[in-house]
């Protein structure tokens, strides 16, 4: 028995760590690194029908156990994924999540439609939450019934189950995770980056070109484990949580919000290798609490 | 090939102001090849500050298993990282990036090395790799002001070497481009590290001349991953934007948009 499988819809999991997406690229970088069958799956960086060029910089500031971000879904387009980096993931064992990104909902169908046909994805990731773009991104995330409709319309057209990365920037969470539960998603993914602004010390202007940027790392950690906790008790779907995740500890959290998988961001920059070690640290962990599997963990906080 | 390693600090000393000379020695000192490169630094062991530090690699030293940086210490993490002391260990990925061609250079012509501030360490390597083929070098080193200037004594050794300070506190007063228009010198290519407006205004002092030019920026993961470090380039290449850590630092002159 591999005590670390995890099976959600259209993902069956060899343990339940996957890199976030916007953090490991296409996965050819961290490639040169470790064997990429290792993880549990991969979310690819967002695509968009068309290029994107992404946003001026600097795209990046650090902040007090954190970073701002905001790179502006840079992407080379949907049919170059298609042709170039989709099918240089089939070298490795490990399903693919497609995160899907759009200015309207015609963009978002059509790029939807078109990945999911490719064998290696396995399931598409919404991005509704992406606070950087001028149009498209977290207006659709910020509004139930927005991204309840949206939700619904690419869910007619997938191949594969449907998954929705929700934006922590609303006033209710649970709202917004309801509206897409009814708009048929499959699953949650949650959460995407905390707005958030630095400046200058010495020009007192903001540092990002783009004023504002996505706050990610561990600082937003009980702020994503809060969301969790609340949205798993309301809501029927399974959720792939993050959000400041470092080591098997803080994955242990998530399951114990109320996660069933959890993405590593973030910390991929400060180690490139943290995916799999924490992969290896989770038996002992497992073994620390008793746990047979750990699938045992979830939503053990509220039970 | 990229690696990560707990390296052990054998040398750490201040050379100038705020200037820092660390030698660390490992495993990871073989990998190392090119001039030019970087290491990217985890200066703590917390996530306090979280992200890791772009150092470049100033000389390499693989019989003993070092190599040999130099940075300034001028915010949170460099000054962290000034407080090691040898014994102590530093994680260290790398070697990171593209560095200058040094084949670029021809046994028995002319290379010219402009370097700025902190730009300055990387052609350190650089001049020694090219003098080893039999490329004789010209250094031109630009600094703010005396308190500044560093490794004046190891590029001279290595050859014609010449000191610019903006205050004309020592050398000669101005930039590295004053300098240079009074020098006038013969050389068949040029190497460059240091702020925007210097490339700049090499690039357009010396238009038909071949030159590769090193550059920074606000850096995530510091392999590609992560689209944080790119730059704009010009409208001969085809691609918008390019990333500085894995496409770079080293470009080829006009590439990039300055």
């Amino acid at each position: 028995m591999n005590r670390l499988q995890v099976e959600l819809p259209g993902l069956s999991l060899k343990n339940p760590i996957i890199p976030a997406s916007g953090c490991f690229g296409f996965g050819q970088e961290y490639a040169k690194l470790y064997d990429l069958s290792k993880l549990g799956a991969i979310m690819i960086k967002a695509t968009t029908l068309e290029i994107r060029k992404g946003n001026p910089t600097p795209r990046v500031a650090e902040t007090s156990s954190g970073m701002l971000n905001a790179i502006g879904l840079q992407n080379p387009g949907l049919a170059h994924v298609m042709e170039y980096e989709l099918p240089w993931l089939e070298q490795y064992d490990v399903p693919i999540i497609a995160n899907v990104a759009g200015t309207d909902t015609t963009d978002y169908v059509a790029v939807a439609e078109k990945i999911s046909t490719a064998p290696n994805v396995k399931a598409l990731e919404l991005n509704i939450s992406c606070p950087n773009v001028k149009c498209g991104g977290i207006q659709f995330g910020t509004d139930p019934k927005t991204a309840s409709e949206l939700t619904a319309a690419v869910k007619a057209v997938s191949k594969v189950p449907v998954y929705v990365k929700l934006s922590p920037n609303v006033t209710n969470i649970v709202e917004i995770a309801k509206a897409v539960e009814a708009g048929g998603a499959d699953g949650i993914t949650m959460i995407n980056t905390l707005i958030g602004m630095r400046l200058h010390p010495k020009t007192g202007k903001p540092i990002i070109a783009n004023g504002t940027g996505g706050l990610s790392g561990p600082a937003v950690k009980p702020v994503a484990i809060r969301m969790v906790y609340d949205v798993s008790q309301q809501v029927n779907i399974p959720i792939i949580g993050m959000g400041g995740i470092t080591n098997a500890e803080d994955v242990i959290d998530f399951l114990s919000a109320g996660a069933s998988a959890v993405a590593v961001g973030t910390a991929n920059f400060v180690d490139p290798f943290v995916c799999p070690n924490i992969i290896d640290e989770l038996p002992q962990k497992l073994d620390e609490l008793n746990c047979e599997k750990i699938s045992d963990l979830v939503g053990r906080s509220h039970r | 090939m990229i690696k990560q390693e707990r390296m052990k600090v054998v040398r750490h000393k201040q050379i100038a102001d705020d200037i820092f000379e660390l030698t660390l020695i490992g495993q990871l000192s073989l990998e190392m090849k090119q001039p030019g490169q970087f290491v990217h630094i985890r200066v703590s062991d917390s996530f306090e500050p979280l992200l890791r530090r772009p150092i470049s690699i100033c000389s390499i030293d693989p019989e003993h298993m070092e190599f040999t940086m130099l940075y300034r210490a001028g915010g949170r993490g460099t000054k962290l990282l000034s407080l090691k002391q040898p014994g102590d260990e530093v994680d260290i990925l790398g070697p990171l990036g593209n560095g200058f061609p040094v084949e670029e250079a021809n046994t028995g012509e002319t290379a010219l090395l402009v370097g700025g501030g902190i730009g300055v360490p990387p052609l350190y390597e650089l001049s020694k790799q090219l003098n080893a083929k039999g490329v004789r070098t010209i250094h031109v080193l630009g600094f703010q002001s005396i308190n500044n200037v560093f490794y004046e004594k190891q590029f001279s050794e290595l050859g014609e070497t010449y000191i610019v300070t903006a205050d004309g506190s020592y050398g000669t007063k101005g930039f590295v481009t004053d300098l240079l228009a009074q020098l006038n010198p013969e050389f068949d290519v040029f190497y460059s590290c240091g702020p925007l407006p210097m490339l700049k205004a090499l690039e357009q002092t010396y238009p038909d001349k071949k030159g590769f030019l090193s550059f920074e920026e606000r850096m995530g993961c510091g392999l590609g991953a992560c689209y944080a470090c790119v730059c704009k380039t010009t409208d001969a290449v085809e691609n918008d934007y390019l990333k500085v850590c894995s496409d770079g630092p080293v470009f080829p002159r006009g590439v990039v948009a300055l």
